[in-house]
């Protein structure tokens, strides 16, 4: 039954880091980062990866946004936004509001 | 390493044991426990996970039989958690002790699934054939104490079907990240047990019903995955995704199987004591038989779902029809259908009458072998 994903990262402020059962790796075998869950591996592509790899519970949604733009020509902000909700939706990521995370 | 041609797998089964201080009667275990007490060493075991890891798999299972009656389990979790696996132990939880589970995140256990039969007492040690119940709600409550996510699962049939909504409220009282509801799988203990555990169509409605609404009601704070029963459904499951495409399984005497219950099929055996897992994934007959769509008969070989569901269950197939290379039956396309459809009306008849006997799985001995020892005297 599909259902329709939140919109947790909300507006630009929340602070999005992986769930604590989810695990972001590099596969040596693939050449490829994959996200690591209970009963699925997503192999990711190169800005699912840089993506991702800039969650971690301090950035905000619009900082992990202005990041990729320095790092790539054509970064659309609506698609990180979806990713971003997507994986929130399947729990994998958690989102805190506010205050940043220490450590 | 892999040829272009064969796809890298991405998980490994290890059911590191049959043993198991269970009896559940829908188990799938083989009925010839007997046959498999011969177990990997911890040597063997740790070769075989750095064998697929290089391999491709990202993906460790933990499973059995009961994998906490292996002593080494802390030894090849830590070995696995180094290798980069993502580790998951999937338990009945009797064993788990505080102890036991300290080590266990030491060593660094990703995620761990623990089973129950019911929503109380009574029924849920009755179906386990064992004092269990109380102790499976303690190792819940440590797995969440330790910071790890808790998985429920629960194995569905006719006599805890109905206690569908029951069972979801507990898994939110224990604080549960996620529940399986799997509906049993008609293989091993289950398969001679089936006349006893399907449920009837209309327990199937009342239970989906259930489900539906839990699901909205618990959005966003726990994951309910409900694993709809082949039998019932219009086309098979794709099992395992494909015939050696994406998984395998190593049981607990080293051969290498597609799926747990190959070992089922008339096919070629392959071990880790004779062979790299490399050539097992890649080369062996056991593997190539049913890799692809070539094998297919009619009608999976002109049907569009072919690389959908890759023809249903290869064991399910022959289990039923004594042909592995048919049509899994319980496709509504395949010949052989109306053996499913008659199992199926005859659970739906059964409702009114009392319930059937249940064998329970027996508990196997185990031998311990003694690390140094070579080659194990293979099964013929």
């Amino acid at each position: 039954m599909p259902s329709t994903p939140h919109v947790q990262t909300g507006d630009g402020a929340a602070r999005p880091h992986l769930a604590r059962h989810v695990r972001l790796r590099f596969d040596p075998a693939r050449q490829r980062h994959v996200l690591l869950t209970p009963e699925a591996v997503s192999v990711l592509n190169g800005t699912g990866a840089a993506i991702l790899g800039l969650c971690d519970g301090t950035r905000t949604v619009s900082e992990i946004a202005a990041e990729l733009h320095g790092r790539y020509a054509r970064v659309d902000d609506d698609e990180v936004r979806l990713f971003l909700d997507r994986l929130a939706a399947r729990r994998c990521l958690e989102v805190d509001q506010g205050e940043a995370r220490r450590g | 390493m892999a040829s272009a041609a064969v796809d890298r797998p991405f998980g490994l089964l290890a059911e590191l044991t049959y043993g198991c201080p269970l009896h559940c009667p829908y188990c799938s275990n083989p009925l010839d426990l007997a046959a498999y007490a011969d177990e990997l060493t911890t040597a063997e075991w740790l070769r075989v996970l750095a064998e697929a890891r290089a391999l491709g798999v990202l993906q460790l299972h933990l499973s059995g039989g009961e994998p906490l009656l292996r002593r080494d389990l802390t030894e090849i979790v830590r070995s696995a958690s180094e290798l980069g696996l993502y580790t998951n132990l999937i338990t009945s939880a009797l064993g788990l002790t505080p102890r036991r589970a300290g080590q266990l995140r030491a060593a660094g256990l990703d995620h761990v699934q623990i089973s129950v039969q019911a929503d109380e007492p009574a029924l849920s040690d009755r179906l386990a054939g064992t004092p269990s119940f109380a102790r499976k709600l303690a190792a819940a409550r440590l797995v969440k104490e330790l910071g790890w996510p808790l998985t429920l699962n629960v194995v569905l049939h006719r006599h805890n079907v109905d206690r569908v909504g029951r069972v979801l409220a507990l898994a939110e009282e224990l604080g549960a990240d996620r529940i399986e509801l799997a509906h049993t799988q008609y293989y091993g203990w289950a398969l001679r047990n089936r006349a006893g555990l399907l449920p009837s169509r209309a327990q199937l409605e009342s239970a989906e019903a259930v489900v539906r609404a839990a699901r909205a009601r618990l959005e966003g704070r726990m994951e309910v995955i409900y694993v709809l029963p082949d039998y019932h459904g219009r086309y098979p499951k794709p099992c395992m995704g494909g015939w050696g495409r994406r998984q395998l399984t190593v049981i607990p005497n080293g051969e290498v199987l597609p799926c747990p219950t190959a070992h089922t099929l008339p096919l070629p055996r392959a071990s880790v004591r004779e062979h790299s897992l490399a050539w097992i994934w890649e080369c062996s007959p056991v593997f190539q038989r049913f890799r692809g769509t070539d094998w297919m008969p009619d009608p999976c070989r002109s049907c569009p779902r072919r690389e959908v569901d890759f023809g249903g269950c290869r064991c399910q197939a022959f289990a039923l029809t004594g042909d592995a290379a048919r049509t899994d039956p319980v496709c509504h396309l395949s010949p052989d259908h109306g053996i499913v459809a008659a199992a199926v009306q005859a659970a739906d008849e059964a409702a009114q009458s009392p319930a059937a006997v249940l064998t329970p799985r027996p508990n196997p001995s185990r031998r311990a072998r003694p690390q140094s020892s070579g080659r194990a005297a293979h099964r013929a």
